[in-house]
């Protein structure tokens, strides 16, 4: 059974129609890649997921329970997190505590714990900072040592995108959502990152969804390509056979002048 | 490069703009009544009184600002010299210049219709008491000199100014607080020392005015490297090279004499000083109950009051003999307290309920509403068979502790239960601050989509603070009605919250240091809402004064005295962040463009 499944979801804002009915799964350990122009749903399609906006229609299934509609809060300690387009980092907490803000979930101490620093509070505390730490060393050395008590502001932009990758790893989902994880990064890092997001699914474990513009990217690390346009799934399956689809060509290029003269 | 430079050498508009500035700051302070009444208290006999120095540093400060020209980055600074004591002087004299023209204005034509204070008193303190004429001179001179001296501090090196500053310093703070430096005198069992300063009719004698600058002076002359922060160094340092079990002995000491000194303190403060401290300690309750909510959760409200007004009332209709609902148990305030505690965590979640959903100004305009109607419902005649309507409820007793009573009139008594609180409420704050809890509630004054998005509910996370910040309003009102005796709904106005959002700001909102440093410089020296502080001369111009400490700090210092390291964060990103331009999506094509 598939971990996440989606059936004719729907959601306008207005009059404008963001998903008119879209179908999607997602199995366990899958990366699948979601594409499709500029105002085609994508982003939409990602906040009705995790949550930010609830369905005008249909159903969202993970992991054979309904999560559409629940807050997102909900959906995140269910086991899925999500990073932004915008990269949305708490710029003025340090980048340690960025991440353990990620641990919330997973964690239950409250105000008594924390005024009688309890045993259980104690080793709370140590166990979010030391699972914050695990979790920035996944991107190698360079969101540690000085850097962890730096602000996220002060951070490099593909920093702060790692980071935010880090911020959603600390909530221990299952299903992974990255929404274009590369922008604004240079090809170096791109192509760095591009090998992470293996990792994160063969190290550990997650299952992700990416909406991502770079073709290169897709290419290289997709099981199964979506794309979307005008909030309508217009084409699905491995890389190759989308990119030379018909449908997806006209909705990224458009249809050549003549044809669209004789209809 | 030459060294001397022209005298003449500054821009004229700069100068006449610093000098109406000083005339309308002197003519301001002077028209309010503040020189009239100030000047019959006297801080050195036959030299000066608080009046004149009330408009005293006026010229001293625009003599230095005009004399100070900003420092351009790459270019050598302005060579300082006579050029600097010209402008200042310059700057002094026209303010004098003015000053004396607003006296003979104020004695020719009658003012007081407009400007009570006007009148001959102020003329007279005006002139120096010697006529419009020789009087409008003597006031040019005053303001000559001090424009100079302004100005000569400007000139002198950092290290005489510091002296001169500390000497004159120290010299005006012993001067200004005369009635409670010999409250301390007492305290200390050295009333010798009282009649050595101070003469019989008050203010310091000029010899001990001297005496004591000489000695500051030479404190700060030799002083230098045995000072509070290096002595405080030294001793950390000595401690932590000890051996685990000598630093366990020496924190059980360290623990030994913090208890010592909080049981001598009220004894040494005194009666009065021990009043002022009370009422320093149940503003820095409330405001680091505000904090909870305003600083660590970033949820402005602007009816805190309300929950301090339940915690009086909640202890009033329970413990009082006189209480109006009789059919009410009275209690013990012991018992009654978790009951108040309780009841106020209710409140704080009934009131954050329906306003949850808000944010910033709307939230503040929300809960001023909340705060005006609590007051209004314990003014009401509807609520009046349970509360009292505008006679409140009286004969509030006080706490005791077996045998031990903290009856309200003994403020040494109620100086240890207040005490108690503020380091209760003080721990409780610090150790949510860095918890779970606390970084919850940073996240969502950060960006509260996101924390949401991260798995924290953001409902639930808002109501806690909201009830923990009631529940500490709740105790710090306990403990105010059972001090006081009696509870009024005027006791609990809008201005009281508006207060405790003042002593947080200025202090350094987010910073519990720095709420501490705020309470005591509101509260204490100048007074709170109804109460006076040290500076007794003050208490009419106490709201005069608040308003321009705020419109300073919110222009100069907006994260306030002593402020915490995220706040400033927030306030200076900006300033902070090298590569800014980051901050601005879509700029970052131009990087892609360069690297492609």
């Amino acid at each position: 059974m598939a971990m996440l499944e989606i059936k004719n979801l729907k959601k306008s804002f207005g009059g404008i129609q963001a998903l008119g009915g879209v179908d999607f799964h997602v199995n366990e350990g899958e990366i699948v890649s979601v594409i499709g122009p500029n105002g085609a749903g994508k982003t939409s399609f990602f906040n009705v997921i995790t949550g930010i906006f609830s369905p005008d229609e249909g159903d969202i299934i993970f992991e054979g329970e309904s999560i559409a509609g629940l807050t997102p809060s909900t959906i995140t300690h269910r086991g899925v997190a999500r990073t932004f387009q915008n990269v949305r980092l708490f710029p003025n907490l340090t980048i340690i505590e960025n991440v353990m803000v990620g641990r919330h979930c997973r964690t239950s101490q409250g105000v008594f714990g924390a005024l009688f620093k309890t045993k259980a509070f104690i080793e709370e505390e140590q166990a979010i900072e030391d699972h914050a730490r695990d979790v920035l060393s996944f991107f190698g050395s360079r969101l540690r040592g000085y850097r962890e008590n730096q602000p996220a502001f002060a951070l490099s932009y593909a920093n702060r995108r790692r980071l935010e990758i880090a911020r959603a790893m600390a909530t221990e989902p299952r299903l992974l959502l990255l929404d274009e994880p590369t922008a604004g990064m240079n090809p170096k890092e791109t192509i760095e990152l591009t090998g992470l997001i293996g990792k994160l699914r063969d190290e550990r474990g997650y299952t992700i969804v990416m909406i991502e513009h770079d073709m290169r990217v897709v290419g290289q690390v997709s099981d199964r390509v979506v794309v979307l346009d005008h909030g309508v799934k217009i084409a699905e399956g491995d890389y190759e056979s989308v990119a030379s689809n018909e449908n997806v060509i006209e909705a990224y290029l458009g249809r050549p002048a003549e044809d669209g003269a004789h209809t | 490069m030459s060294t001397t430079r022209p005298i003449t050498d500054f821009e004229t508009k700069d100068v006449l703009i610093q000098s109406a500035l000083a005339a309308l700051a002197i003519s301001f302070i002077a028209a309010i009544g503040m020189l009239e009444e100030f000047n019959n208290r006297i801080l050195i006999t036959s030299l000066l009184s608080l009046g004149y120095l009330a408009i005293g540093w006026v010229p001293i400060l625009f003599g230095y600002r005009a004399s100070t020209e900003v420092a351009i980055e790459g270019v050598d600074p302005p060579v300082k010299g006579p050029r600097d004591l010209f402008v200042g002087g310059t700057v002094g004299a026209i303010a004098g210049v003015v000053v004396s023209a607003f006296a003979w204005l104020a004695s020719s034509v009658d003012l007081t219709g407009i400007f009570i204070h006007t009148g001959p008193g102020m003329q007279s303190v005006l002139t120096f008491g010697q006529g419009i004429g020789f009087g409008s001179l003597l006031m040019i001179v005053f303001c000559t000199v001090l424009g100079i001296f302004g100005a000569s501090l400007h000139v002198m090196s950092p290290t005489l100014r510091s002296i001169i500053g500390v000497a004159l310093g120290t010299t005006i703070v012993i001067a200004i607080f005369e009635a409670d430096v010999k409250e301390l005198f007492k305290g200390f069992r050295v009333r010798g020392a009282t009649s050595l300063l101070y003469t019989p009719t008050g203010g310091l004698t000029i010899v001990s005015a001297a005496a004591i600058a000489a000695l500051v002076t030479t404190i700060k002359v030799y002083g230098k490297g045995h000072g509070p922060n290096a002595v405080y160094e030294r001793v950390k340092q000595h401690h932590t090279n000890q051996s685990p079990e000598i630093r366990r002995r020496n924190s059980w000491l360290w623990g030994a004499a913090g208890v010592a000194v909080y049981l001598v303190t009220p004894q040494i403060l005194g009666k009065s000083l021990s009043e002022t401290a009370v009422t320093v300690g149940l503003f820095l309750v409330l405001g680091l109950g505000l904090n909870i909510v305003v600083g660590q959760a970033g949820m402005l409200d602007l009816g805190y009051v309300a929950f301090f007004a339940v915690g009086a009332y909640g202890i009033a209709m329970l413990t009082s003999p006189f209480r109006p609902a009789q059919w009410i148990p009275q209690l013990d305030f012991w018992v009654a307290l978790p009951i108040v505690v309780i009841v106020a965590a209710f409140v704080g979640i009934l009131v954050g309920t329906p306003v949850i959903r808000m944010r910033g100004d709307y939230l503040a305009i929300v809960t001023l509403g909340f705060g005006e109607i609590i007051q209004k419902l314990f003014l009401s005649d509807w609520w009046k068979p349970v509360v009292g309507g505008a006679q409140g409820i009286t004969n509030v007793p006080s706490v005791s502790i077996g045998p031990v009573e903290f009856a309200g009139a003994n403020s040494k008594m109620v100086f240890y239960l207040v005490a108690i609180l503020v380091a209760g409420v003080f721990v409780l704050s610090h150790r949510l601050q860095y918890s779970r809890v606390g970084r919850s509630w940073a996240a969502l004054r950060e960006d509260e989509q996101i924390a949401e998005a991260m798995g924290i509910n953001t409902v639930t996370s808002k109501l806690l603070a909201f009830s923990i910040g009631a529940v500490i309003a709740a105790l710090g009102g306990a403990l105010f009605a059972a001090k006081v005796g009696s509870v009024f709904p005027s006791s609990f106005k809008l201005l009281v919250s508006l207060v405790i959002l003042v002593v947080i700001i200025v202090g350094g909102l987010g910073s519990l240091r720095g709420i501490a440093v705020g309470a005591i410089v509101l509260i204490g020296l100048l007074g709170g809402p109804t109460l006076p502080g040290l500076l007794r001369e003050f208490g009419r111009f106490k709201l005069l004064i608040y308003g321009v400490i705020l419109i300073y700090m919110m222009l100069k210092r907006p994260e306030g005295l002593l402020p915490s390291v995220t706040r400033s964060r927030e306030l200076h990103h900006s300033e902070m962040t090298q590569d800014a331009w980051l901050d601005k999506a879509g700029d970052f094509e131009e990087e892609e463009g360069v690297t492609t």
